[in-house]
C-alpha cells in the first residue's frame, strides 16, 4: 500500500550528501606515512616542550607494539594501511588573528556554507567558539569573558605551550597513551584539539563549543581534548561535527578526556554527522574514538549525550569512570545509520566509589542495509556499596535489511548494589502513520514526528541550540523511511 | 560467531591421553566410527575453549582442562536404589532408566510397557538396533565445531538415553533419566549422549537428572539432541545436583519444526564449575518456546547458563526466564541470545533475568545478547542484579518477621516464582525443599 512513502524514503535516503564540498585552501602537509620522524617533525611544527615530544615518542614506540583490534566489534572494514594516512595538515594561513577580518575570507565562506558564521555567532546566544578547520584553531571567540571568570579555553597547542603544567597534570590521566591501539596512535600524532580548564568554584559563564571539520584530502584527522573542572566547578561543553564528501575512508581517532573534581560538573555533548559514504558504501570517514570521563572527586558528575548520524562506521564508548563516593555518570545516546553504515557504539559504567549513580539511555535506529550494535558494560567493584545503575536501550529497525543488536554486559561484584537493564525493539507501525496522515501530516513529517519522538528523551538532554540541529539532522538522515 | 578456538587450553600430555582412551569408547558400524574420529579431530584441532572465547570469558575453565581425566569404569556396584531415592521423584506413571558413570544400568532402572509407536532403550542398545535411525539424526545438531566439550563428547559417543515418540504418539508420563555419578570417581569424565525424537504430533516430557553419591571431583560433559517435529510437544527438564567439587559441562540443543512447542527447565544446584549451553532453534512457523532456568552458588562455586535462541522463520514466540542465586564466594554468568533473522516477522520473544546477591564476595556476569535483522518484531529482555529488596524486608519486619528468616523467605520466594512452572508436584516439592535447606545451611553474617 505504501508505495508513494518508499519512493519519498528512496528519494530522501540517496540524496547526495549535502554537505560535500571542499574548500581549496592553501594546506601545510607533510608526506604520507608514519615514523619516528613524522612524529619528530608534527611536534617540532608545533613548537613543543621536549616533555610533549618524549610523550609522544613514547605513545609511538608502544603503539608499534599493538595490535589493531578487530576482532570483537560487529564492524567490518577493510584493512587500514597506516603508512598512507598524512598525519599532520594545518591551513596555511595561520597568524595570531586580531579580529575575523584577518581570517582567510575562503574559510569564512565555508563556515557560512556549514551554517556557522562566525561573525554572527557572537550576537547569538553567548556561544563561545573555537572553530577548528583541518587540525588547528584558526579562530577564538570570546576569550576575553571566559578569562575574566578564570576559564581557559584554547587549541590544545597553544595549552600545551601556554599552560604546560597543567596540561602535563591532566594529559593522559584518564585515557593513557597505552590504553588502545587507537588511543596510542592519537598519543603519537594528535595535531590538535580544545583544551579547557575551569577553576576551582566557577560555573562557566557560556556554553563552550567546537566545530571540527575534516578537509584536506587523506588527512587522518587525531583530536585531543581534555577537559578539567576543578572542585565545585561546571562546564558545559559542545561538539559538532560535518565533513566534505570523498572517496577514499578517512580516518579518524580522536581521545577526548575529562576529569571532574569533588563537586564539579561537566556536561559533554557531541552531534556528529560526518560523511557517511555513498549508497554503496564507498568513502565515508571511519570514526574509531576513545572518549572516557573520570569522577575522580566525591559528588561529581559526568554526563555524555550524543547524536551519531554521520561516519561510515562510528567505534566508540563515551564512558565514566565513578571513582569518587557518590558521583553520578549518564550516557545518552542517539545512533542511526542508514545506507551502509555500521555503528558499534555504547558506554562503559565503573563503579569505583559508594553510593555512586549512572543512567543509560540509547536508542538505535536502523535503515537502509546500516547495522546499528549498542555495546555497554556496567561494572560495579567490590568496595561501590549502594551503587545504582539503569539502562535503557531502544531499537527501532525500519526495513528488513538493516540490522540491530544489543551487547549488554553487567559485571557486579556487590550485594548491595541494584543494576537494572531494559531493551527492547520496534518499528514504526502504519498504524502510527495513518494517524498521524488522518491529522494532515504528509508521510515524511508523520516519520519524522514519531522517530523525534522516540529520540526525545535524548534530545531533551542537549543544549538548546544542538536539540534544534539534532533534529534537523534526523530529518536528513532517514526521515520518510517506513517497512 | 566465527568459531576462533585455536589448539589452546589442553596440553599435549592430555590430549594423547584423550586421544588414546577415545579408542576404546566402544566398536559400532562404520559411520559411528567416522563420528567419534570427527568428534576427535576437532578437539584434536580446537582443544578446549578458553577465556579468550567470547562465548567462554566469563568461566575459569583450567581445573577442568588442566586435569587429565579417565575414562570411568562402568562398575555398577556400589550403586543401590535407596542411596538414589533422593533424587528420584514419585511421579505416576514415570519410567525411570538410570546411568551409572555414563553406563545403563538395568538393575537400578524401572521400566514398563510403553505404548506402540514409543521406542525408549539406552543410546548403546539403539545404536545396534536402530542404526540407520541413530545415524540420521546423531551429531546432525549438536556438532563438533560448536565448542571442544561437544567434539570431545561426540570422541565419545557411547551411552545415554534414546527416546523415540512416532507421529501423533503420546507419552502420558515423563520419562527420567539418571546420570550418577558414584563415590570414588576422583578424576573419571563421563560423556552421555542423549537423542530425544518427538515426531509430527506427538507429545513427550523427559527428565535429565546429573547426580553423585559421593564428593568427587569428575567430570561430566553431556551432549542431549532432542527434535521436535510439526505440531510436536516436548517438555524438557534438565536438575543439576552434582557433587560440589565435581565439573559439569552440558549442551542440550532442542530443535523445532513448524508450529511445535517446547519446554525447557534448567536447574543448577551443583558442581564447582557448572556450564549449561541451551541453544534453541525455530525451524519453521508458528512455534512457541519456553525457557526457564534457576541457578544457585554458595562457597566458591561457578555457575554459567548460557542461552541461544534463533528465529529464523515467522510468527514464533518465546519467553526467557532465568535467575540465580549467588552467596558465599560464588560467582554466576547468564548469556542469553536472541538471533532474530530478517525472514523471522512477527516475533515476539522476551526475555529475563535476575540475580540476586546474598553475600558481600558473591559476583554475577550477565549479558543479554539481542541480535535483530527483523523490522516488525517485539523484543525486549530486561536484566536486574541485586540484593534483596529492602522494602519487601521492612514490611516483613513491621509484620513481626526480622532478620534471618525475612531473608529467608524473600529467597525462597525468589527461587518460587520459577520452581511454581514446574509441572510436576513431586519434582517441584523436591526442588523447593532443596532450595529450602540450602537456606537452612546458610551461616548467617
Amino acid at each position: 500500500m505504501s508505495s508513494s512513502p518508499e519512493s519519498a524514503v528512496e528519494a530522501l535516503v540517496n540524496r547526495e550528501y549535502q554537505y560535500g564540498f571542499v574548500t581549496d585552501i592553501d594546506a601545510d602537509t607533510i608526506p604520507r606515512g608514519l615514523s619516528e620522524d613524522v612524529v619528530r617533525l608534527i611536534s617540532a611544527k608545533k613548537q613543543e616542550p621536549a616533555w610533549m615530544l618524549e610523550w609522544r615518542l613514547k605513545a609511538y614506540r608502544r603503539w608499534l607494539d599493538m595490535k589493531e583490534p578487530h576482532h570483537w566489534a560487529n564492524i567490518t572494514y577493510p584493512p587500514i594501511n597506516y603508512q598512507d594516512v598524512i598525519y599532520y595538515s594545518a591551513p596555511r594561513n595561520v597568524k595570531p588573528l586580531g579580529s575575523l577580518d584577518e581570517v582567510d575570507p575562503e574559510l569564512l565562506r565555508t563556515y557560512e556554507k556549514l551554517g556557522i558564521p562566525l561573525s554572527e555567532q557572537k550576537l547569538l546566544a553567548g556561544v563561545a567558539v573555537d572553530a577548528i578547520f583541518d587540525s588547528v584553531s584558526v579562530a577564538t571567540t570570546f576569550k576575553a569573558t571566559l578569562a575574566k571568570s578564570g576559564v581557559i579555553f584554547c587549541s590544545m597547542s597553544e595549552a600545551v605551550r601556554e599552560h604546560p603544567e597543567l596540561v602535563r597534570k591532566y594529559l593522559g590521566s584518564v585515557v593513557p597513551y597505552n590504553d588502545n591501539f587507537f588511543a596510542a596512535l592519537n598519543s603519537a600524532v594528535f595535531s590538535d584539539g580544545s583544551f579547557v580548564f575551569v577553576p576551582k568554584g566557577v560555573r562557566c559563564p557560556m556554553e563552550l563549543s567546537t566545530y571540527f571539520r575534516i578537509n584536506s584530502a587523506d588527512t587522518g584527522q587525531f583530536e585531543r581534548t581534555l577537559i578539567v573542572a576543578e572542585e565545585g566547578a561546571s562546564v558545559s561543553y559542545l561538539e559538532g561535527c560535518t565533513a566534505p564528501k570523498r572517496d577514499t575512508n578517512q580516518l579518524h581517532a580522536a581521545v577526548v578526556e575529562l576529569v571532574a573534581l569533588e563537586g564539579a560538573s561537566i556536561k559533554y555533548s557531541t552531534v556528529q554527522n560526518w560523511y557517511a559514504g555513498d549508497s554503496e558504501g564507498k568513502g565515508g570517514i571511519y570514526n574509531f574514538v576513545t572518549k572516557r570521563g573520570k569522577c575522580a572527586g566525591h559528588d561529581s558528575k559526568i554526563s555524555w549525550t550524543q547524536v551519531e548520524t554521520g561516519s561510515a562506521i562510528t567505534w566508540k564508548y563515551p564512558s565514566v569512570i565513578l571513582q569518587g563516593d557518590r558521583s553520578v555518570g549518564e550516557f545518552y545516546s542517539v545512533a542511526v545509520v542508514n545506507g551502509r553504515q555500521q555503528a558499534d557504539t555504547g558506554t562503559k559504567m565503573i563503579h569505583i566509589g559508594r553510593d555512586t549513580r549512572s543512567t543509560i539511555v540509547s536508542k538505535g535506529i536502523s535503515a537502509g542495509r546500516g547495522n546499528n550494535s549498542y555495546r555497554g558494560e556496567v561494572k560495579v567493584l567490590a568496595r561501590a556499596a549502594n551503587a545504582r545503575n539503569y539502562t535503557q536501550c531502544d531499537s527501532m529497525l525500519i526495513g528488513n535489511r538493516c540490522g540491530a543488536h544489543t551487547f549488554p554486559y553487567i559485571d557486579v561484584q556487590n550485594p548491595t548494589a541494584a543494576v537494572e537493564h531494559e531493551a527492547s525493539t520496534s518499528k514504526i507501525g502504519e498504524d502510527q502513520i495513518f494517524y498521524l496522515k488522518q491529522r494532515g501530516l504528509n508521510t515524511e513529517n508523520a516519520i519524522s514526528m514519531i522517530v523525534n519522538g522516540f529520540c526525545k528523551e535524548v534530545f531533551k538532554e542537549l543544549p538548546m541550540e544542538f536539540a534544534v540541529e539534532a533534529q534537523k539532522l534526523l530529518g536528513v538522515s532517514l526521515e520518510g523511511s517506513v517497512g | 560467531m566465527a568459531d576462533r578456538s585455536g589448539g589452546v587450553g589442553v596440553s599435549g600430555a592430555i590430549l594423547q591421553d584423550y586421544v588414546a582412551t577415545s579408542r576404546d569408547a566402544g566398536a559400532g558400524a562404520p559411520w559411528l566410527g567416522a563420528l567419534r574420529q570427527a568428534g576427535l579431530d576437532r578437539f584434536q584441532a580446537a582443544g578446549f575453549p578458553s577465556t579468550r572465547d567470547e562465548d567462554w570469558r566469563f568461566l575459569n575453565l583450567a581445573p577442568i582442562t588442566g586435569t587429565s581425566f579417565r575414562v570411568a569404569d562402568t562398575d555398577a556396584a556400589g550403586v543401590t536404589r535407596a542411596a538414589l531415592a533422593p533424587f528420584l521423584y514419585p511421579i505416576p506413571g514415570v519410567i525411570t532408566l538410570v546411568f551409572v558413570n555414563g553406563r545403563f544400568a538395568p538393575a537400578l532402572s524401572d521400566r514398563h510397557a510403553l505404548p506402540r509407536g514409543i521406542t525408549l532403550q539406552p543410546l548403546a542398545a539403539a545404536l545396534a538396533a536402530e542404526g540407520e535411525l541413530v545415524r540420521r539424526h546423531l551429531g546432525q545438531y549438536a556438532t563438533p565445531v560448536q565448542s571442544g566439550f561437544t567434539a570431545l563428547n561426540t570422541a565419545f559417543v557411547a551411552d545415554g538415553l534414546f527416546l523415540r515418540v512416532s507421529r501423533d504418539t503420546v507419552l502420558d508420563a515423563p520419562v527420567h533419566a539418571v546420570f550418577v555419578t558414584h563415590s570414588g570417581a576422583d578424576g573419571v569424565a563421563t560423556h552421555p549422549r542423549n537423542l530425544i525424537l518427538v515426531e509430527r504430533g506427538a507429545r513427550a516430557a523427559v527428565i535429565e537428572s546429573y547426580v553423585s553419591l559421593g564428593q568427587s571431583a569428575y567430570l561430566t560433559n553431556a551432549v542431549t539432541e532432542a527434535v521436535v517435529e510439526d505440531g510436536a510437544y516436548l517438555e524438557h527438564t534438565k536438575i543439576q545436583r552434582e557433587s560440589e567439587r565435581a565439573f559439569h559441562v552440558g549442551t542440550t540443543h532442542i530443535r523445532q519444526g513448524r508450529d511445535s512447542r517446547g519446554l525447557s527447565f534448567s536447574v543448577s544446584f551443583g558442581a564447582a564449575i557448572c556450564r549449561n549451553n541451551l541453544d534453541v532453534v525455530l525451524d519453521g512457523p508458528g512455534i512457541e518456546a519456553q525457557m526457564l532456568g534457576l541457578y544457585m552458588g554458595r562457597d566458591r562455586q561457578e555457575v554459567d547458563n548460557h542461552t541461544s535462541l534463533l528465529h529464523a522463520h515467522p510468527n514464533c514466540g518465546t519467553r526467557e526466564v532465568y535467575k540465580g542465586i549467588l552467596d558465599d564466594r560464588s560467582h554466576g554468568v547468564f548469556n542469553g541470545k536472541i538471533y532474530v533473522t530478517p525472514e523471522a516477522q512477527k516475533t515476539d520473544a522476551k526475555q529475563t533475568n535476575r540475580a540476586l546477591l546474598l553475600s558481600d564476595a558473591a559476583r554475577i556476569d550477565t549479558k543479554p545478547q539481542l541480535e535483530i535483522f527483523a523490522d516488525d518484531v517485539k523484543c525486549t529482555h530486561g536484566a536486574t542484579v541485586g540484593a534483596l529488596d529492602q522494602a519487601s524486608a521492612f514490611y516483613l519486619k513491621s509484620r513481626g518477621i526480622g532478620g534471618a528468616l525475612a531473608r529467608k523467605i524473600l529467597t525462597y520466594a525468589f527461587a518460587a516464582e520459577v520452581l511454581e512452572e514446574i509441572p510436576y508436584e513431586p519434582v517441584r516439592a523436591a526442588l523447593e525443599a532443596v532450595v529450602m535447606s540450602r537456606l537452612e545451611a546458610r551461616t548467617e553474617g
